[in-house]
């Protein structure tokens, strides 16, 4: 079966290093990136590898989308952008995957409910954002052992893997993540928290994860079920590291977490960033083989 | 120091700040008494959220005894002049909570980020100006850049909108030098119109000091908090600043006996340890460590058998800032970790 074909909308580190991981990949073949910039460094890159490139946006890429075969799009813009590039690309039946947090499609966290999403021929899927595919597979470790009440998660980057559109709305973090914990999550409540922080080397992404169990914790059980989860994340993200916990105080359930990237093009670090493209990728992937087995009808128009 | 004739605005924190040793445990009752006895003393600002601001409520800062609406509603109608003000991390809190707070009706709001990351203020900031609130940027722990820094940071935060840009002195590190640097610096790169503001901890003793440094450099909002109760060892006590600043002829509007007699008579009682200078605070003040840590350290180091001072100064080391909380913990568990095998 031949790779599926794919472009990456977004020139910016996202995209570029999305570009890396795909390049590896059994089952997509990235063939177009799109940016705004003509002169934009990740632009160059995809045409040192072979990739056609525009610098219009999506509507620079739409007349090449019947010929070059392209059934993916992997979003890395903005939650403003994504809807309109979304409109314009759902209608050609490429199915999108939504690196922003405009959240249109399903959320999806690989290691938690990729499964769910086969066979449902979503046409647009969301990746929640960097802090929710840290935390939201521990919540849900413990939240298939038992209920959870409450979760909340904090999650630390280094200020320089927070770009400009993170900072400039800073909010859809909060939300967007809060609501992860709680729809892919399990718990019936959500909180998240986001700091930046400067220190010079930067440091490593680190996340907290707290859930509140309704009952009294099954330790054991709680334990086992997080050690299977850390597998299954670092399967896509190797850098996945469980720092300290579970610890257990009353019904509180406390993990802290340490996620370092692949460094394809990102620096190691920037775990956040890396994680979210992993998981993309990932996404991607799945849905490239159900299009090779036949289960998406569309091609594009 | 000649600073006779200079207006001030102080600006108390004993119900936001105060949260912070207080686990956020102040009540309603406590609050409205309190808050009444600042408005009648003439403080013409009040801060009443939780500790870690608007939304702070949680397992990583501490669930309050009442939510930061419940708190609001109950104050504001009773105040006869004083003005209410709510503080807001972003990062933390959102847009959605300022709407909140507007609707309780908060008249000034202030913004709070890390010194060098303004930019993620820019949303609440705008916001508040939207609604029309008296808008202020607090940059936090802003002992960590140098003065040029800082004020190329507030400069982003005035373009957004904010009226008032504060030095805030998170981890009671500076010295008096260090805050004549800072608020200088503000004071040449913002527009005129712009006030700029200061707010203490007293870590090192030098709140009062700091506080002056900052009026004679151009500062003309100043923030303490009545017998000193907040993180740390604590704010600039305002009833000694206030006395400080009458005897010199600085005008503040606030009456030295009725705002002493809330420190002691109020705010004293009120406190479950002293607020003090101790070892761990010290520390605070030495080593420039975020003064909310200070009893999550002590919590952490009782727990798992390593000396609080030891936690605050590794995390002095780790260049942690304002908000880390979650890192105290982990931290605590590999020290003891690396002293069993030791």
């Amino acid at each position: 079966m031949g790779r599926i074909n794919a472009a990456l909308i977004g020139s910016g580190n996202i995209g570029t290093d999305l570009m890396y991981k795909a390049l590896r990949s059994s089952w997509l073949r990235p063939v177009w990136m799109v940016g705004i910039d003509p002169a934009s460094e990740g632009l160059a890159r995809a045409r040192e590898h072979g990739l056609a490139t525009s610098a219009e946006g999506v509507a620079g890429l739409l007349p090449h989308l019947a010929r070059d075969g392209i059934r993916i799009a992997f979003d890395a813009t903005s939650a403003a952008v994504h809807a309109d590039n979304a409109a314009k690309l759902s209608a050609h039946g490429v199915v999108m995957i939504d690196l922003t947090p405009a959240a249109i499609g399903p959320y999806c966290v690989p290691s938690v409910n990729l499964s769910a999403h086969v066979g449902k021929r979503e046409m647009n899927v969301n990746m929640v954002s960097c802090g929710g595919q840290a935390t939201i597979p521990i919540v849900a470790a413990v939240a298939r052992v038992q209920p959870v009440a409450y979760a909340e998660i904090v999650a630390t980057v280094s200020s320089r893997s927070a770009g400009p559109g993170t900072r400039k709305n800073i909010d859809e973090f909060t939300r967007t993540t809060a609501n992860g914990i709680e729809k892919v999550g399990g718990a019936k409540r959500g909180k998240a928290i986001i700091i930046l922080n400067p220190a010079e080397p930067p440091l490593i992404m680190r996340d907290t994860v707290h859930c509140l169990t309704e009952d009294e914790p099954d330790q054991a059980a709680i334990r086992d079920s997080i050690g299977a989860m850390m597998v299954e994340v670092q399967k896509y993200v190797p850098g996945y590291q469980l720092k300290n916990g579970p610890v257990f105080d009353g019904k509180r359930v406390s993990v802290w977490l340490e996620v370092a990237g692949l460094g394809d093009y990102l620096p190691k670090y920037a775990g956040n960033l890396d994680i979210m493209t992993a998981a993309a990728l990932r996404t991607g992937e799945l849905i490239a083989q159900e299009m090779a087995e036949g289960a998406f009808p569309g091609r594009p128009s | 120091m000649n600073l006779r004739g200079r207006r001030i605005v102080l600006h108390d924190n004993c119900l936001r700040d105060g949260m912070h040793p207080k686990q956020h445990q102040i009540t309603i009752e406590q609050m409205v008494a309190v808050a009444t006895a600042l408005d009648a003393a003439g403080v013409p600002l009040i801060e009443v959220t939780h500790g870690d601001g608007l939304g702070g409520a949680s397992v990583n800062y501490g669930f309050p005894a009442a939510s930061d609406e419940q708190y609001l509603r109950a104050v504001i109608p009773r105040m006869q002049r004083a003005k209410i003000s709510a503080l807001l991390l972003p990062g933390i809190g959102t847009v959605e909570h300022l709407h909140l707070a507007h609707d309780c009706g908060v008249a000034t709001v202030r913004i709070a980020t890390h010194c060098t990351e303004a930019d993620v203020s820019e949303q609440h900031i705008r916001c508040a100006r939207k609604l029309g609130l008296d808008t202020v940027a607090f940059l936090m722990m802003a002992h960590m850049v140098p003065a040029p820094e800082l004020a190329r940071q507030a400069k982003l935060m005035e373009g957004y909108g904010a009226q008032c840009v504060y030095v805030t002195d998170s981890a009671g590190y500076m010295l008096p030098e260090d805050v004549t640097a800072r608020v200088g610096a503000l004071r040449a790169a913002l527009a005129p119109e712009t006030q700029i503001g200061f707010h203490g901890h007293h870590n090192l003793g030098m709140g009062i000091a700091n506080s002056l440094a900052a009026i004679e450099a151009g500062a003309v909002r100043i923030d303490g908090s009545a017998a000193g109760l907040g993180a740390g060892a604590g704010n600039t006590p305002l009833e000694v600043f206030n006395a400080v600043a009458t005897r010199m002829g600085i005008e503040t509007g606030v009456d030295v006996f009725k705002l002493m007699d809330v420190a002691e008579d109020l705010i004293v009682p009120l406190m479950d340890q002293p607020i003090r200078i101790d070892r761990d605070s010290l520390i605070l003040g030495y080593a420039g460590v975020y003064s909310s840590f200070l009893l999550f350290a002590k919590r952490a180091g009782a727990k798992y058998g390593v000396p609080s001072a030891d936690i605050l100064v590794e995390l002095g080391r780790m260049k942690t800032v304002g908000g880390q909380e979650d890192m105290i913990e982990d931290l605590a568990l590999n020290m003891s970790r690396a002293r069993r095998r030791g």
